[in-house]
């Protein structure tokens, strides 16, 4: 009684395991293949990092950007740094006052908030 | 099992009825069991013994034949690790201390040919000789022909180049890859960066090696596959490097000079700001050394480290300070200026002419650029002392900068030292240094009395140098150096705010033949800024200047090098994020409410 059930039972596993084993592979090929097409991305991306890397240093060099602040200098107004720049936090101006006009129609906005909204 | 017993009634029982002993039965029961205990207890160790042998030799023979397997087998990359940057970057980049990149690498493709499998060999030889202006058709023609397997045609192709040979649709033209090393900025600080070239050369990549300057002195970490993705950090700022260089090519445009050397350095840790030698050149595109004529007419040459010039009064100082170390002389003592002066059969004379004694403060001498007063001083001193302070300051040997031309520089020293060397010295004549050497010893000065080693290479952190003269004897030189800029010949050099402290020099040119040009010098301005606290030295030098604005051509560095200092200082100082020490513009009361 106990011996052709314990018979069907590894039979059955084998063919589990088997099932599964052949699985594995196929998955394991397949995340390898994609790790490798992964990679070749990286390096090619990493390829066109330093190029691009290289001609931002190109493009920001500083006789170019020399270059492109006298040529456009009508719109920018860029001069080099100079001494007479530097200034004092008392020369920049409070900020224009917002007229107090409240309107009046609206009991809200009246009666105000606590952080100093409103009237 | 059941359990024999030791004293079986039944056997004690005959026994006794036959009058023999039961204890003999019980001893031979005794024996009989140990012997059964004792069989049981070998078969088991024997049957452990043999285990232990199985899995000995199955552990070894696993071991043998995973090494049998991997000596035999074909080495491969693993596929499951995760690629670095380090696989990317072949040389390792160079960037200033801001990070920009100053040297960087870009891949590009060789090209090669087999011509064993060329279809139409001269069809091949006249499109490239197309493409290439530099090749030539029937030179091709019949290396391809002459029945060699391999040419190679160029070192590096750029994209449209690339296309273009792709379209000759040949078969026996090849493409190898290729990192090329590229310097985006051109010309900017390329005789620090020197250049590369490519050393040995195959099929599928080539090495970069460095040919000069900071690329070839440290060709050892650049090419350090381990280091390759962690960029060199150079103590440069561009922007600095930059604006030195700008400021030093207008300067050398209205000054008719014909080179300009600039120097910036930090006098608290030795670091070199901007280093700038003009004419320069573009290290993407290196020229040729010259092969005759004078090595420093060449672009290539740095006249910054490798121009060893006699510096001029700027020497001046050293013989002040080294006066004041010895307690020989305080700034307000008088000195013998009575012009000229007769040495032995020489004559020492000042500027046209004059005469500043009869006595003179040893601060006026400095801001007067006395040549006598100097000379005294130097007397008080002596050669020997002289020559040690003078090589504590590093004037006896070549600069530890990081550049392959550095250790060629050496200064030029006279062989013996005789009293009117003393007196030569003392300004700046008679002896060659380079303007790296002049930078280092006002650092000295600048920082308080400590000798820095002047560095290329950014540095994290406090460096130590040696002392080499006391704080307060610092502070009064650098006050006197001061006093040159606010009433002595570099009043051109004053830069409102920034307190320039200062020493110009002029030197005549020597003549290869012996003696001296009479129209022909080398104007050095040597300066510190801002006094109240140092912090930075700048070193300007012109090669044969001439100011040409008055009726009579000027050629001494208060009219040449020391505009053009001053400028640097006005242009640098603002992006350095210093503050001037003045107030540019009076506060207006009023601006502090609108409307």
């Amino acid at each position: 009684m106990m011996r052709p059930a314990f018979a069907v039972v590894a039979f059955l596993a084998v063919i589990a395991t088997g099932f599964w084993a052949y699985r594995e592979n196929y998955q394991t090929q397949n995340a390898l293949r994609e790790l490798r097409d992964l990679q070749g991305d990286i390096a090619a991306l990493r390829e066109s990092l330093s190029v691009q890397r290289a001609e931002w240093a190109y493009l920001n060099r500083p006789d170019r950007l020399r270059e492109l602040a006298d040529l456009n200098f009508d719109r920018l107004g860029l001069m080099p740094m100079d001494p007479s720049q530097f200034g004092h936090i008392a020369q920049i101006s409070y900020p224009a006052l917002v007229p107090l006009t409240p309107n009046l129609t609206d009991a809200v906005s009246v009666s105000g908030t606590e952080d100093g909204g409103g009237l | 099992m059941i359990r024999t017993p030791l004293r079986p009634l039944a056997q004690i029982l005959h026994a006794r009825a036959h009058g023999e002993n039961p204890d003999s039965i019980q001893r031979e029961n005794a024996r009989l069991r140990n012997e059964a205990a004792r069989d049981r207890a070998r078969s088991r160790a024997e049957f452990r013994l043999l285990l232990l042998g199985v899995c000995f030799a199955m552990a070894f023979a696993t071991i043998g034949a995973r090494m049998g397997m991997l000596s035999s087998s074909v080495p491969a990359e693993p596929q499951s690790a995760a690629s670095g940057a380090e696989v990317a970057a072949g040389r390792a980049e160079i960037v200033d201390r801001n990070g920009r990149i100053l040297a960087t690498n870009m891949t590009t493709n060789a090209l090669y040919a087999h011509p064993k499998i060329m279809v139409d060999p001269g069809r091949v030889a006249s499109e490239l000789a197309e493409i290439f202006p530099e090749l030539d058709a029937a030179d091709l023609a019949r290396r391809f022909t002459d029945g060699r397997s391999f040419v190679w045609i160029r070192r590096v192709l750029s994209p449209e180049q690339l296309q273009r040979v792709h379209d000759i649709g040949d078969p026996g033209l090849l493409f190898g890859p290729r990192e090329m090393r590229l310097y985006p900025n051109g010309r900017l600080a390329a005789h620090v960066l020197g250049g590369s070239s490519f050393g040995a050369e195959g099929v599928a990549s080539a090495e970069l090696i460095g040919t000069a300057g900071i690329e070839k002195a440290m060709n050892d970490r650049l090419s350090d596959p381990a280091q390759a993705s962690t960029p060199l950090k150079l103590s440069l700022d561009l922007t600095i490097q930059a604006t030195v260089a700008e400021v030093l090519q207008a300067g050398m445009t209205m000054m008719n000079a014909k080179g300009a050397a600039g120097i910036v350095m930090d006098v608290h840790t030795g670091e070199i700001l901007a280093m700038v030698s003009l004419p320069d050149f573009d290290p993407n595109d290196r020229p040729n050394p010259l092969v005759k004529g004078d090595a420093a007419d060449s672009p290539l040459f740095n006249r910054a480290v490798q121009g060893v010039y006699e510096l001029g009064s700027t020497f001046k100082i050293f013989a002040a300070a080294q006066a004041m170390e010895l307690g020989l002389v305080n700034p307000d003592t008088l000195v013998d200026a009575n012009a000229p002066m007769r040495w032995g059969k020489h004559l020492i004379k000042e500027f046209k002419d004059k005469n500043y004694g009869p006595l003179l403060s040893v601060r006026d001498v400095i801001i007067k650029s006395s040549n006598v007063g100097t000379a005294h001083i130097a007397l008080m001193i002596g050669p020997e002392r002289q020559k040690a302070f003078l090589k504590s300051l590093g004037f006896f040997e070549p600069t530890k900068i990081e550049l392959i031309e550095a250790p060629g520089a050496k200064p030029l020293i006279p062989a013996k030292w005789p009293e009117i060397v003393t007196i030569t010295t003392s300004y700046g004549h008679g002896m060659s240094a380079s303007l790296l050497h002049l930078a280092a010893a006002y650092g000295a000065i600048a920082n308080g009395g400590v000798m820095l080693t002047p560095t290329l290479i950014r540095h994290e952190g406090p460096v130590t140098g040696i002392r080499v003269m006391r704080q307060d004897i610092a502070a009064a030189s650098l006050s006197m150096l001061r006093g040159v800029v606010t009433d002595g010949t570099a009043s051109l050099g004053d830069v409102p705010g920034y307190e320039v402290a200062g020493k110009t020099g002029t030197a005549d040119k020597p003549k290869r033949t012996g003696g001296y040009y009479k129209d022909k010098v080398i104007n050095t301005f040597a300066s510190v800024f801002p006094v109240s606290d140092p912090k930075y030295v700048v070193m300007v030098m012109l090669d044969e200047p001439v100011e040409t604005s008055s009726s009579e051509p000027r050629r001494t560095a208060g009219w040449t090098s020391v505009p053009v200092a001053a400028e640097v200082i006005r242009r640098i100082a603002p992006i350095l994020g210093l503050r001037p020490a003045v107030e540019p513009i009076p506060l207006d009361g009023l601006t502090a409410v609108s409307n």
